[in-house]
């Protein structure tokens, strides 16, 4: 029995071995190695060489830090809600159109298979103030569109539409999500009278209220990494042109030039774990008004 | 966080069938305006795909008039984009690097997911959290390191980077395939044990074939995520000649948009090259991605 439990033991290590290799050297250690040189300077070339706290006090007086966790900040801010209610009012449309729904949910998942920097691309030319096709539409309500790419107030929410382009992954979680809600609860209430408000409310935003809180956290988790489309968009060659690049200054951009454009490799390692804590603060903010919000089934 | 992952385990492990119930089929003027909701975001959805597609037919003077259909048909915006960069090696590059990205990234996770699904030993939770956990970590504070580790390796400047990570597994398919692993019931393992089947027998007869759905899920996934991956290529590769279509995209933009010569049609036709083989498996997979991304929804 024991030789059995020991061959039992041997053969699960086997299974679990390329996870366990692969944690180690390309997460373990590279947290290790992260932490390390964010006490160094380090450019590649040369030796690290310990510097003690320089790099996170200098980071704290760096204006372009400042100005990239504002810029990502009130990004995410602006995206993540927008994209959720989109996406859930989308979705609340398509649960109850019948079997019309999945030709829909195909359109609607379609641009979420467009690449990040295709999109970017399409996007800087359908965003362009004069003559672009996003503000020849608003002029047909009678509204002039702004500069999207050009002005610096409009940048932001010129990347959020964007992204918002590729919402239909978070619809198709929303809808398969409605889908489980028990039509039971909806004609008990219906019976009791409530209005479809009140149903909408009480009993859908529950039911679904998991599925919200999921989406809620990797939509935030995405937006403070936004990269792909604002690099695509705003630098690279670009980057010595006229562009305010200023305002699409994200903080993953900013790491990024810091580490591989002029090597400071050392400081970007610091600035990679602010980003980390950013992220694991706001996740546990959110992780704890969930446990005030979320239902989950089987009474938690 | 940790908390966070385990809710996720126990959810996942109580996952029940989906109860889907159709509406009953009532037209009325509630059902007319659904509808209406629906074409007027499909057309916000797809118009952009149409615009695309026309602008890289254009002529460079009539990529901006908007119009449907062009006014004068330039096919030869794509032959430009031949000549001028290597367009066709960045699809094969992305070909290559993107199937040995899936391959890889399917088996390390099924085989990792096989071991927390089958096996019971100590620390097993804790461990399978471990893996949740990693999910959680932000690739920037790992991405220098990784740099660095193969760069000591002396594989900067080629693809190896851009998949070989995928042997060793990946956290979120890892708990997709475990979970399906788990709706296997036992007995079937069992019973292949008695016929004195290995463990690696198991889990390459029995498990495998049955996860079939689940395994197109991950290949598919993954097969999207490499092809439309941007950082890794920007910082692995220097040589054109070795790019993939999205760092490939991003040298036509920088050569011919805003910052150089305001070739648009050219980017534009780039742009197609490097987003239909995406929707061509879309159309292909389009049942199984759906069926993957609703599984998200029972976390």
């Amino acid at each position: 029995m024991t030789s059995r439990r020991r061959s039992e033991g041997l053969a699960a290590l086997g299974f679990l071995s390329p996870w366990l290799i692969g944690f180690a050297i390309f997460t373990a250690a590279p947290m290790l190695i992260s932490l390390y040189l964010s006490v160094t300077s380090y450019n590649e070339l040369s030796a690290p060489r310990y510097v003690g706290g320089a790099n996170y006090q200098h980071l704290i007086h760096d204006p372009k830090v400042a100005k990239a966790l504002t810029n990502t900040l009130v990004f995410a801010v602006m995206y993540v809600p927008t994209a959720m209610a989109v996406s859930l009012g989308l979705a609340v449309v398509l649960s109850r159109v019948g079997r019309l729904a999945g030709f829909f949910r195909t359109v609607f998942y379609l641009p979420v298979m467009t690449p990040t920097v295709a999109a970017g691309a399409l996007f800087l030319l359908l965003l362009n103030g004069q003559r672009g096709l996003v503000n020849r539409a608003l002029l047909l309500i009678g509204v002039h569109g702004p500069n999207w790419t050009t002005d610096s107030a409009w940048i932001k929410p010129g990347l959020a539409l964007t992204l918002l382009w590729g919402l239909g992954g978070t619809t198709v979680i929303y809808l398969a999500a409605l889908q489980q809600v028990p039509p039971e609860l909806y004609e008990a209430a219906a019976l009791d009278g409530a209005g479809s408000w009140a149903r909408f409310r009480r009993i859908t935003l529950p039911m679904i209220s998991g599925a919200l809180f999921f989406t809620m956290i990797v939509l935030s988790i995405h937006a403070l990494q936004m990269f792909d489309q604002a690099y695509t968009m705003f630098f690279g060659a670009q980057q010595n042109s006229t562009y305010a690049n200023d305002a699409a200054l994200f903080y993953v951009v900013y790491l990024f030039q810091q580490a591989f454009g002029v090597l400071r490799m050392g400081y970007a390692s610091a600035l990679a774990w602010l980003l980390f804590a950013i992220i694991v603060a706001i996740t546990s903010i959110q992780v704890r008004l969930s446990n005030r919000f979320v239902y989950y089934e089987g009474g938690r | 966080m940790v908390s966070l992952s385990e809710r996720a385990v126990e959810e996942s492990t109580s996952a029940e069938p989906a109860r889907r119930h159709q509406p009953p089929m009532a037209f009325g003027w509630g059902k007319i305006l659904h509808l209406l909701v629906l074409c007027v975001a499909s057309v916000a959805f797809l118009y952009p795909f149409v615009w695309l597609l026309s602008a890289s037919l254009k002529p460079r003077t009539e990529v901006f008039d908007n119009s449907l259909i062009p006014h004068h048909w330039r096919f030869a915006n794509y032959a430009d984009l031949w000549s001028y960069a290597p367009v066709l090696h960045w699809v094969f590059n992305s070909v290559v690097v993107a199937l040995a990205a899936a391959i890889t990234v399917s088996f390390s996770s099924a085989l990792v997911a096989f071991g927390f699904a089958y096996f019971r030993f100590r620390l097993r939770n804790l461990l399978f959290g471990l893996v949740l956990a990693t999910m959680m970590l932000p690739g920037a504070v790992t991405m220098i390191p990784i740099y660095l580790i193969w760069h000591r390796i002396g594989l900067t400047g080629t693809q190896v980077p851009l998949w070989a990570q995928n042997l060793f597994g990946s956290a979120f398919y890892i708990f997709l395939l475990r979970q399906f692993f788990l709706s296997i019931p036992r007995e079937f393992f069992e019973a292949a044990r008695m016929d004195g089947c290995s463990h690696f027998g198991l889990f390459w007869r029995i498990a495998m074939p049955l996860a079939r759905p689940a395994l197109i899920v991950v290949f598919v996934f993954e097969i999207q995520a490499s092809w439309t991956d941007l950082l890794k290529p920007l910082i692995y590769l220097q040589d054109p000649s070795l790019y993939t279509l999205p760092r490939g995209l991003k040298a036509v933009i920088d050569t011919f948009g805003n910052g150089g010569e305001q070739h648009w049609e050219i980017i534009m036709a780039a742009s197609v090259v490097a987003t239909v083989p995406l929707i061509v498996l879309f159309a292909f997979a389009q049942r199984h991605i759906m069926d993957g991304i609703a599984t998200q929804a029972k976390r």
